[in-house]
């Protein structure tokens, strides 16, 4: 299976998940730290995790299938939210709290 | 031509009336991403383009000006992308 269907099949089975640098537990990457604190601080603890550090072919293939440069990247229902910023943007507007409710 | 010098004249495409960056580089230096020598900036714009467009999208133009700077000399870049409207209402 090709990377882009790899993708598509994780982020449209999976209610949340996010592609960081690290683990939740141990991010490399003060972007990906701040996603994984923002979804704590919604309560949200159950969610995909992948380490892209892990896999080179990931790593690109997440940049290719959102067209979106660069790491941490959110997905909700299966759509891409943002990264780091637009996480924060909608956390403080409380946006991102209803797209996780929804 | 410097980084910076090269992603302002990439961003002058979306007509900023107000452009502020930042070079964050040394804060991260010796972490992973920092090593293998792309830059961390911090980029505040003002544009008329952004209006009517949502914060991904705003995002989305900003990476698109700046192009293959994006795949080597940026390696993070924290974006607020904003009207001249906004801009003025902060």
């Amino acid at each position: 299976m090709d990377i882009q269907e790899t993708i598509r099949q994780q982020v449209t089975s999976n209610h949340i998940v996010l592609y960081m640098k690290g683990t939740p537990q141990f991010p490399q990457c003060g972007f990906s730290a701040n996603a994984v604190r923002i979804l704590h601080t919604l309560g949200v603890r159950d969610f995909l995790s992948m380490d892209v550090l892990r896999d080179p072919e990931l790593r690109q293939g997440i940049k290719d299938y959102a067209n979106w440069p660069t790491i941490p990247q959110l997905y909700i229902h299966g759509e891409f939210v943002g990264g780091s910023d637009i996480m924060s943007e909608m956390f403080q507007s409380g946006e991102l709290r209803q797209l996780i409710n929804r | 031509m410097s980084r910076m010098t090269a992603i302002r004249e990439r961003l002058a495409d979306l007509e900023p009336i107000e452009l502020q960056l930042l070079d964050d580089s040394a804060a991260h230096a010796g972490h992973a991403g920092a090593r293998s020598g792309g830059g961390h900036f911090r980029l505040r714009i003002v544009s008329a383009a952004f209006a009517g467009k949502h914060t991904v999208a705003r995002h989305r133009m900003v990476y698109s000006a700046l192009q293959n700077l994006m795949t080597g000399d940026i390696h993070a870049l924290t974006i607020t992308a904003l009207t001249p409207e906004e801009s003025n209402s902060l």
